[in-house]
């Protein structure tokens, strides 16, 4: 009879809790709150980041100046899940996409909905649908459907 | 530079999608046995044996924290220095190589090792991204590479049947490497279809996990040319950084591999690498890599990765062959992927690749990455004299 080689189950759980820095913290405020989406400019780059962070990548300026990017941007780039991963927030399918906002540099990554998945293109315009009970978290953003 | 360092020895095990059978350090020990058998070498502390040993693993992967606690005894780490370098087997190359053109070291011992069969590849990934921003969407390597793979072929044109051919070759080659996991004779038609996991990329154009060690032996001139008649020369390397978060780069481009194979090739000496390569081994996680690691290591301009795999120019006959191994394609796990890829330039240039062997082989490139999208990259360049 053969003999399976013999498995110990183990599963790591441990908390963690972020702080998520010094400017994320109003940004996430602000979008809880108002609905609104911030990023960070640096005047040395001119250049705004969103997400925001405290120090320029590029120049290592600190950065203070928190402003609002807006809940429309442009599809850069996207994908059309079909396989189940357990990291999957969602049955598939389902897409994600990296969304420049409009008043940013760089782009986000989030879920793109409201639309048939065949139908998402690159360059598409998408607008943030907020959820309504809001806890502080990128989540907050529900998705982006088209314009 | 004053000194120059050597790869003398190279050992891996067969790269398996479940090594049930041993334990980590088991698996790392079916390498390392290998190479100090072949060199002869001990874990001494007279100066002439081991020095000191760099390792290769990953914590979150391994489920334990320094993950490289466990293979301490096999890796000549009792009561001796050992250092984990988490991050591409390539890294702890390059670590190891600077330990002796240091002069801290005459003789270093690296190994890699990965039992991906151990976990679930997906959540390990998730914990990569940004807790903030990025992780709570439930972004994988794969579907960020998903982003990558649209926006690079957006930009430039490329296909999805350029990319397929990238699996059909490496699966081919593979089928004449004794160490690969998972040769197959497969056509374009096969590739395309294959189960969309998330566009574009199938389930072909991924590769599948595997478990498995890869170990070398790395010294200082003197003693490379005493250990091994063939020592396999690192002529240079470079390793750079890309931006954390995804949306601060442009994914169809790899500004960090241009970057780091300019290090690589001014510290080697090389003004065209089109033409002074013999061959290169990258490190594709998904088939779209390959066509965008050969641009950024200058095998061809930017947006010519389809054309250049169209020509030809990459097969085993072609002028410049790539993964004559098969690549992690055919199944290398994370972590040992790029050394493994300096395992196969190193037998490629001791002319030990039997039945892949290519002819007249001076100069090979080894290619790692970690991180989403190919954040992190490593380039090293090897020679035969």
């Amino acid at each position: 009879m053969r003999q399976e080689p013999f498995v110990v189950p183990g599963k790591l759980v441990v908390p963690y809790r972020y702080f998520v820095g010094r400017l994320a913290s109003k940004a996430l405020i602000a979008l809880r709150d108002d609905k609104k989406v911030m990023g960070v400019r640096c005047p040395t780059c001119n250049l705004t980041y969103m997400p925001p962070r405290s120090t320029c990548g590029r120049c290592f300026s600190k950065l203070e100046e928190l402003v609002e990017v807006g809940d429309k941007g442009t599809v850069l780039t996207y994908t059309v899940v079909y396989h189940k991963e357990p990291v999957h927030p969602m049955e598939p399918p389902f897409v994600y996409g990296l969304i420049k906002l409009d008043g940013a540099d760089t782009a986000l990554p989030h879920f793109i909905g409201e639309v048939e998945p065949e139908k998402v293109s690159i360059g598409m315009k998408v607008q943030a649908v907020f959820k309504d009970k809001r806890e502080g978290n990128i989540l907050d953003i529900k998705y982006f459907k088209p314009q | 530079m004053a000194e120059r360092v050597a790869v003398v020895s190279v050992a891996q095990t067969k790269y398996h999608q479940n090594r049930g059978d041993v334990r980590e350090a088991e698996l790392a020990y079916e390498a390392i046995e290998q190479v100090l058998q072949e060199t002869g070498l001990k874990f001494v502390e007279d100066g002439t044996g081991i020095d000191a040993t760099v390792s290769c693993s990953h914590d979150h992967w391994d489920g334990q924290t320094i993950s490289d606690i466990k293979i301490g005894d096999v890796a000549g780490a009792h009561l001796r220095p050992e250092e984990k370098v988490a991050e591409d087997g390539t890294h702890a190359v390059y670590y190891a190589m600077l330990q002796i053109l240091s002069g801290h070291h005459d003789v270093v011992l690296v190994v890699s090792h990965m039992k991906e069969s151990q976990t679930v590849r997906s959540m390990i990934e998730n914990a990569a991204f940004d807790p903030v921003y990025q992780r709570l969407i439930g972004l994988d390597f794969l579907t960020a590479a998903a982003l990558q793979a649209r926006r690079y072929m957006y930009k430039y044109g490329i296909t999805e049947e350029q990319c397929a051919k990238v699996v059909v070759k490496n699966r081919k080659n593979a089928q004449n490497n004794p160490y690969a996991q998972a040769p197959m004779g497969l056509t374009v038609e096969d590739v395309l279809r294959s189960p969309m996991l998330s566009s574009p990329i199938r389930q072909l154009d991924a590769k599948p996990v595997s478990d498995g060690a890869c170990a070398m032996i790395l010294a200082k001139e003197e003693k490379a040319k005493r250990l091994s008649d063939k020592p396999a020369w690192i002529k240079g390397a470079g390793s750079c950084y890309d931006a954390f978060y995804l949306g601060d780069r442009d994914l169809a481009d790899c500004q960090s591999l241009m970057l780091a194979a300019k290090q690589a090739y001014d510290m080697a000496g090389i003004g065209d690498p089109r033409k002074e390569i013999d061959l290169a081994e990258v490190s594709e996680y998904y088939s779209y890599q390959e066509l965008l690691w050969m641009e950024g290591l200058g095998f061809c301009d930017r947006g010519e990765g389809g054309k250049l795999i169209d020509s030809g120019v990459t097969q085993m006959g072609g002028r410049l062959p790539l993964n004559p191994s098969g690549g992690l394609l055919s199944g290398r796990p994370f972590a040992v992927g790029g050394m493994a890829a300096v395992a196969e330039a190193v037998l490629q240039l001791r002319g030990e690749a039997g039945a892949r062997q290519l002819p007249d082989v001076s100069t090979a490139l080894a290619h790692g990455v970690t991180g989403p999208c190919g954040q992190l990259q490593c380039v090293l360049v090897l020679g035969k004299d």
